[in-house]
């Protein structure tokens, strides 16, 4: 189902995700939020940016434990943990921000 | 948890033009989600796989090149190119990318994974290894 970012429709597939990576805008993240009625803070945006920068320089979204190691690497202990991670993103940080930030699902996420 | 087993994943085929060298690539990142030792070798056009600055922008293949060099993050440990492979090839190790591997609670780092082997260690490699999967 199309979803409607700053006036535009965007193609996503059949688990919400955008079927085109080239289209995403922060617009993205906002729209599918607030479907989830989540609310975006710094600390949201910091984990989208991470994964965005992830994809540009790997071309995959990290499995999560890898996403979970590589911010603990880069912006500390207290936030590379499950726990945290799934504060943010209660439908799992690998799925749920992957989605937001436009990238595939993750390889091997079912 | 039953034993950790030694896995390989014995790469053949040149990177594009066949959906192998992906599908084997997938695999692994899958794979090494479940704690097993990982090996990759690369033998005959699989070599070409490792080989740096592949450009798809004229063909519609996905450039996975990147994802080859997270490999270490996912629990990869060895990468072994055949030698006799490269040279028929003529190619040598300074044409292929480097794969950093880094132990991120014991803070251990190996520069690269990627190791030059000869004609016997590849066959001892893979006698060694408890499952063998070819791609």
């Amino acid at each position: 189902m199309p979803i409607e970012v700053d006036g535009k429709s965007l193609e996503t597939d059949e688990e919400g995700y955008l079927a085109n990576i080239n289209e995403w805008v922060p617009g993205v993240a906002g729209v599918m939020a607030k479907e989830d009625e989540l609310e975006l803070t710094d600390e949201h945006w910091d984990i989208i940016n991470f994964l965005r920068e992830y994809y540009e320089e790997y071309q995959i979204a990290p499995a999560v434990r890898v996403l979970t190691k590589a911010v603990g690497k880069k912006m500390g202990k207290d936030k590379g943990n499950s726990k945290y991670l799934y504060g943010l993103f209660p439908y799992g940080p690998g799925k749920q921000a992957c989605r937001y930030a436009g990238l595939p699902k993750p390889t091997g996420c079912v | 948890m039953s034993e950790v087993k030694n896995f390989m994943y014995l790469n053949r085929r040149a990177p594009y033009g066949t959906i192998y060298a992906w599908e084997s690539l997938e695999v692994v990142l899958i794979g090494a989600a479940f704690d097993q030792k990982v090996s990759l070798m690369f033998v005959d056009d699989g070599v070409y796989q490792l080989v740096k600055g592949s450009d798809t922008s004229t063909s519609d293949m996905k450039n996975f090149m990147p994802t080859y060099r997270t490999l270490g993050d996912y629990g990869v440990r060895h990468m072994y190119v055949d030698q006799a492979s490269l040279a028929a090839r003529g190619l040598t190790a300074d044409d292929l990318i480097q794969v950093e591997w880094e132990d991120w609670e014991t803070e251990e780092e190996i520069d690269n994974i990627v190791e030059v082997v000869d004609a016997d260690s590849v066959a001892k490699l893979m006698s060694e290894s408890d499952v063998v999967f070819s791609f």
